[in-house]
């Protein structure tokens, strides 16, 4: 019996280690809360689950009909969320926090409508050129953070937010300037800088989901393999462990800090690209965030950092920003969604209070073994 | 000339909301809790100053009154979401740069969420009459703005209470050896910031616009947030940091109207006050005007 009881708290105890689990719980406490706030305001709860079973499996419980697009839109949504939660991750495993992913995110989008409108229109290289240079564009976006941090120990929080404004303002002056512009698009982009798949359109009943899909697999492949089976990603996070311990180790601490920057500036200008020439036909002249960036942050925190698990945060806020539309015509406000995602992060930051019951659990164990001898 | 001069009224109703919340950012950062969610606590008393005041508008309050209580209201309401942040990061120890995302991500959803249920639209419905100015065209957001300037600096520089904030901030332990609840002035500090940010959200709503909107606040609280780092944490830089924010602002609002500035893009001035700070922290790196414990959870009794 009390070998039992025994059994029982070290599985409480090794559940709550686990980062896993204390996600798992995290996200399903968002979910109760936003139900109850729904219920609060007198709304029917049901129809928010089924919005989002719909997003999920293209089934719609309304009437019984079945439509494959949405599954593939949940997709094509994810694939921005993932990418910019490997861009968080990337840098929080150095132990820098990239609140700048929106910013390396609107360079990348900007450069790739640059190019996409004025670049040459060579077919299949054209909107790869675009994808490079979006890259590119983030990586310089996010590697000025990282050097200015290295270098002058400018706070890279301050030093990335900072940026996120410079580049929605340069990109609204970029985009202004570019042909047939008015206030909110450009002129539509030529054939061959579109990420079009015309396989994906006949297999998907006409959704968005384009090429920018293998890119988004791939990163997730060299994020993990960067980390786990490279020196380059041993040194990041002995970095990111301890700074000063790496430093003596002989490991480049200041290379580590401007390279992470920059490589998880890569990750978000890629996002950028994608969304700019795979969802839209024009370029935007944007006048507000997308928030794909901000968002970012909270994937990689629910994923743990890891490629995998960011993968399947990634994908659960692309469902829900899939779900959105469908939850406003069941009369469920759509900014239920981010009240849920805000929700998360709070209680992800109340994760460090799991440690704290950990150690009164453990105590109070030891207070009992103690007393029972 | 009197060009310059008329822009003065807009000027200081641009800084205004930024210098309430910079100062509230300010005296959070002394203690030693970074906010980075002030941009969130603006949202949060903007959304529920702009729907107080409508819906006193609509149940025919008297206008002055309504004012009033809606930007208090405001403040209340921040200053409760504020104390989420405080709890995190000071009883529980937690990422400070986590919870205040969390918060700002949070205020995206509530504040729409909330006209959502009271208006049935994504944004607040406009009232008819925001706050008025007096004599000079200037509103009087200007003078709470340098109210509580003068009263923070009263406080922090010349009061007990303000060099035992500053202590907490610089060296906690060392406050708690000669018996300063670290715990308590954390708390209170977190807590006036998110009622300053409730305020400076209110007086955004009831001045510059007619209605609470996603695009209300747009990075305001960022700006203050800059305001603090460039100003050095002190009362006197911090306003001089949101004088110069905000005048970069307005000038974008109003660039049309001169000529020799009509060449550069509105937007240009949009970036500068962002640009300003990053090349001003660049050549104040090395010497360190931050709080030394801004950031870090103080645990009592711990080493």
């Amino acid at each position: 019996m009390q070998k039992s009881d025994r059994n029982q708290k070290d599985l409480a105890l090794r559940l709550l280690e686990s980062n896993g689990f204390i996600s798992v719980l995290v996200v399903i406490l968002g979910f109760l809360a936003g139900t109850i706030l729904v219920l609060l305001v007198g709304r029917n709860p049901g129809n928010m689950y089924k919005a989002i079973l719909q997003a999920l499996s293209g089934y719609n419980m309304d009437n019984g009909k079945m439509n494959v697009r949405y599954v593939f839109e949940t997709f094509n949504y994810a694939v921005p969320y993932i990418l910019c939660g490997l861009s968080m991750g990337f840098a929080e495993r150095v132990g820098l926090f990239n609140i700048g992913g929106e910013g390396q995110y609107i360079m990348g989008m900007t450069v790739a409508e640059v190019f996409a409108l004025l670049g040459p229109q060579v077919p299949g290289l054209h909107w790869f050129a675009c994808l490079v240079l979006a890259t590119l564009a983030g990586a310089l976006w996010g590697g000025v953070v990282g050097v200015l941090k290295a270098k002058y120990e400018v706070s890279e929080v301050v030093g990335t937010i900072m940026l996120n404004y410079t580049a929605l303002y340069l990109s609204r002056i970029i985009c202004l300037r570019l042909p047939g512009a008015n206030t909110y698009k450009t002129a539509n982009y030529p054939e061959t800088a579109t990420l079009f798949n015309s396989l994906f359109d006949k297999w998907t009943n006409h959704s968005m989901l384009n090429n920018g899909l293998f890119f988004m697999f791939f990163c997730v492949l060299l994020y993990w393999f960067v980390m786990e089976k490279t020196s380059l990603g041993y040194g990041m996070r002995a970095t990111g462990f301890n700074r000063e311990a790496a430093r003596a180790s002989g490991i480049p601490v200041t290379r580590s800090i401007a390279l992470s920057m920059a490589i998880a500036g890569a990750f978000a200008g890629l996002a950028g690209g994608i969304v700019a020439l795979g969802s839209f036909r024009y370029g935007r002249v944007i006048s507000g965030m997308d928030n794909y960036g901000f968002d970012g942050i909270a994937v990689a925190l629910v994923g743990n950092c890891h490629a995998l698990g960011t993968m399947v945060a990634g994908y659960l806020f692309g469902l829900l920003k899939n779900a959105q539309p469908l939850m406003q015509s069941r009369n469920i406000p759509k900014e239920i969604t981010f009240i849920i995602q805000g929700l998360i992060v709070v209680f992800i930051a109340l994760r460090s209070g799991v440690v704290l019951i950990r150690q009164n659990l453990e105590k109070r164990r030891l207070a009992k073994e103690i007393a029972s001898e | 000339m009197s060009l310059i001069l008329g822009m003065i009224p807009m000027i200081l109703m641009m800084v205004a909301p930024i210098l309430i919340c910079a100062i509230g950012g300010m005296i959070s950062e002394r203690s030693g809790v970074t906010n980075i969610a002030l941009e969130g606590l603006l949202c949060f008393g903007g959304c529920s100053a702009a729907i107080a005041h409508k819906l006193f508008e609509l149940a025919g309050v008297s206008h002055s009154l309504s004012i009033v209580v809606s930007l208090c209201i405001g403040s209340v309401i921040a200053g409760l979401i504020s104390l989420i942040h405080a709890y995190t990061a000071i009883d529980l120890g937690a990422d400070q740069t986590i919870s205040g995302t969390g918060i700002n991500l949070l205020a995206n959803g509530a504040t729409i969420f909330a006209s959502q249920i009271f208006f049935k639209a994504d944004r607040t419905k406009e009232f008819q009459m925001g706050m008025q100015t007096d004599r000079l065209g200037i509103y009087p957001t200007a003078y709470i703005a340098i109210a509580v300037v003068l009263l923070a600096w009263f406080v922090l520089y010349k009061l007990p209470y303000g060099m035992h904030l500053r202590a907490c901030g610089e060296h906690p332990a060392a406050a708690e050896s000669v018996g300063i609840n670290v715990r308590r002035i954390r708390y209170q500090a977190v807590l006036v910031s998110g009622i300053l940010g409730g305020l400076a959200g209110g007086c955004c709503v009831l001045t510059q616009t007619i209605q609470y909107t996603s695009n209300t606040i747009n990075g305001k609280g960022f700006i203050a947030l800059a305001a603090v780092s460039f100003g050095r944490w002190t009362p006197l830089g911090v306003t001089l940091a949101s004088l110069l924010f905000g005048a970069a602002q307005a000038f974008s609002v109003i660039a049309t109207n001169f000529g020799a500035l009509r060449v550069l893009p509105s937007d240009f001035f949009n970036i500068l006050p962002y640009v300003i700070t990053l090349v001003a922290l660049i050549f104040t790196s090395g010497k360190n005007y931050a709080p030394l414990d801004v950031g870090k959870p103080y645990t009592k009794g711990a080493s």
